[in-house]
């Protein structure tokens, strides 16, 4: 019978409401849509400046995103697990499987053989002149500037996105099957961080899934999410942990506790004892109280424990803690 | 995406959602109109299953039981119901235990197993006569719920994870899938409410209330696998949001949200298996030590701590109940046992 019921309920939700399915964001989408914003964030990967490049364990030995709680960081004491390295691996290791373009060949020869401090110059100068870049005809159009080889490789980099070439790129470094999205998510999520107005950034706001808008509860569209994460979600908007670096942990700690105490419920005193003190149980037994009124006001009135606490009348008969 | 294929007309929704959600702001709260809705539902259903009087769909057999704990209703959620079979006791299958040769494990299983968890306390057909109030309802309807959702959910497996963004009959059961999973949510936060309130850890039934709330904890972090699976914008977003706390826990060295395949596999096998046992131990729980009985309730009416028949005395058992006409089920039972208490 609850099955039937329980059958009927979901089939009635589902014919009436279906359910939401948001095609996800492609490199190729971004890349076309803002292809200075996409080239700045490439830039940023080769420079070794994005959120990525510096995160951290368990992708790198970077610290920018490494978190700690009382001054222990089990992130940082697990080390490096998933390496990753954006500019080779977000770039330059793309750019190398193009064929057929002798000067961006020639280009990947000369980054590849140059020192780090001569890289660096080339990336900055690169930097001043995009940040005067335009787009004509849906064409990026860069200033010149003394930026060596770095203008040719971002040139054919952000082609390859535009194509849809670098979506598949970023998922192939592991051979032919693949089922791991972590080059290209870090990727588009560099944006998101560097970039409020970024493509993923007004899908994200427009979606009411941004961390301050306690989207990690949110779904797409109008229906329901996950609302039983209420609890967590919710100290993100709380200080300290609204604003501190060590935020996430910080919450993990705090729910962790919470999750203990939900288990041992039992065993905590006050805890436990709230359902005598706020006598809901009331209203589920209610039949049985108005039957024995009388006996259990009584024991009530008279501030002793309640028979069913107090008593051992026969064998078995086990109070429990309350 | 592409748009959905097949047999569309009939399958797809009625009333669109697909537009931007309403929020509700109230200081720093801001919650999505559907996530409030559900959450108002959810507590709307708690108030009224404590409220509304509860429906019995079997009378209890009177003038044979006369003490509240053993005097029985029948189970929530099932439409038939046979006569009670054995004692409470074990008596069933004790000819086949002493047939057993001692020594044999599978014999001591066996006889552990008859002795403490019975066919007819495994499997009952009623439970004590104070199981009056819908909010008893709402554990089989968790369970039901679950049981939709895997069924559900081994479809959009077998057709594999791309399957219900190109066929209409695949969002359909995706549909399905979303909807149970808020279903089983929903109602297991409501039987959580209510064994709270009733402080059902009482009578030794504390692992009952401890495997239930990791029931609760594991079907949380099971219900973050799905979201992550579903390989579409909000899978993305979830993905790379929650890593950072994944990887400031140093849970991110062994799961990596952004990895598809392991999330998938997590959300698909290993969870379900964790969420499996951990249910079937809180059912033999749920078995083995019965129903809590009410708080303050009688010293007569406590039922042994592992849900066997209560202590009562000889004259009361042997006694037949009065039949008191605009009295329920459990009114009655109540009655025969003030009667009993009154006697004795």
């Amino acid at each position: 019978m609850a099955l039937v019921v329980v059958v009927l309920l979901v089939a009635v939700l589902a014919i009436l409401f279906s359910s939401p399915d948001v095609p996800p964001v492609t490199l190729q989408a971004w890349s076309s849509a803002q292809p200075i914003g996409f080239t700045h964030i490439a830039l940023s990967e080769l420079e070794g400046t994005s959120t990525s490049a510096t995160y951290g364990p368990p992708y790198n030995h970077g610290s920018g995103s490494v978190q700690d709680i009382f001054g222990v960081s089990i992130q940082r004491a697990i080390g490096v697990t998933d390496p990753i390295d954006p500019a080779k691996d977000f770039v330059v290791d793309p750019l190398v499987t193009v064929s057929g373009q002798p000067a961006l060949k020639a280009a990947l020869v000369r980054y590849k053989s140059a020192d780090q401090l001569t890289r660096r110059s080339w990336e900055q100068a690169y930097g001043r002149a995009l940040s005067k870049a335009k787009i004509v005809n849906s064409q990026l159009e860069v200033p010149p500037g003394s930026y060596g080889p770095v203008g040719t490789m971002l040139a054919s980099f952000l082609s390859m996105a535009r194509s849809g070439g670098l979506d598949a790129q970023l998922v192939a470094h592991s051979g032919f099957y693949t089922t791991n999205y972590t080059n290209p998510l870090l990727f588009i999520g560099d944006s998101a961080v560097a970039q409020p107005s970024s493509y993923w950034n007004k899908i994200v706001t427009a979606q009411k899934m941004q961390s301050h808008q306690w989207g990690m509860m949110n779904e797409t569209g109008s229906w329901p999410g996950q609302p039983w994460l209420w609890l967590y979600v919710m100290w993100y908007q709380i200080p300290p942990m609204s604003t501190s670096h060590n935020g996430d942990v910080e919450v993990i700690a705090i729910m962790t506790a919470l999750s203990l105490g939900l288990v041992l419920v039992p065993f905590i005193p006050g805890i436990r004892d709230l359902p005598r003190w706020i006598p809901v149980h009331r209203l589920v037994w209610k039949d049985y109280y108005r039957t024995y009124r009388s006996t259990s006001q009584g024991h009530a009135r008279g501030g002793t424990s309640p028979p069913a606490e107090s008593a051992k009348t026969g064998p078995g008969a086990q109070p429990g803690p309350l | 995406m592409s748009p959905h294929k097949g047999v569309a007309p009939l399958l797809g929704s009625v009333v669109n959602l697909n537009f931007p959600g309403h929020y509700i702001h109230w200081g720093f709260v801001l919650l999505s109109l559907a996530n409030l809705l559900v959450i108002v539902a959810m507590l709307i259903v708690f108030v009224l299953a404590l409220t509304l009087p509860f429906v019995h769909t079997r009378r209890t057999q009177r003038g044979r039981a006369t003490n509240i704990a053993t005097d029985r209703a029948p189970v929530a959620g099932l439409a038939t119901a046979s006569p009670t079979v054995g004692t409470a006791s074990g008596g069933v299958g004790h000819g086949v235990l002493d047939e057993d040769e001692p020594g044999l494990w599978t014999a001591k299983i066996r006889k552990a197993w008859l002795r403490y968890l019975p066919p007819d306390k495994m499997l009952p057909d009623s439970q004590p006569a104070y199981v009056a109030s819908w909010i008893y309802v709402f554990g089989v309807l968790t369970l039901m719920s679950l049981t939709v959702v895997i069924a559900s959910g081994t479809v959009l497996a077998l057709e594999g994870p791309v399957w219900w963004h190109i066929s209409s009959v695949g969002l359909f059961v995706n549909s399905l899938h979303l909807w149970s999973v808020e279903c089983f949510f929903g109602f297991m936060a409501i039987h959580l409410w209510g064994k709270f309130w009733m402080a059902s850890w009482r009578g030794k039934r504390q692992l009952t209330w401890m495997t239930g709330a990791i029931a609760f904890l594991v079907s949380i972090f099971e219900g973050f696998t799905g979201y992550i699976s579903q390989t579409n914008f909000d899978s993305q977003w979830i993905a790379f949001e929650a890593k950072d706390a994944m990887n400031g826990a140093g849970i991110g060295a062994f799961f990596n949200t952004m990895n598809f395949g392991q999330a998938l596999m997590l959300h698909i096998v290993v969870m379900p298996l964790v969420i499996g046992l951990v249910v079937v131990i809180h059912i033999v729980m749920v078995r083995l030590r019965g129903v809590a009985p009410p708080i303050e309730a009688l010293p007569e009416h406590l039922g042994e701590p592992d849900g066997a028949a209560s202590s009562i005395t000889a004259s009361s058992t042997a006694r037949s109940s009065p039949a008191s006409p605009g009295l329920s089920d459990a009114g009655l039972a109540m009655e025969d046992a003030a009667t009993s208490r009154e006697q004795s």
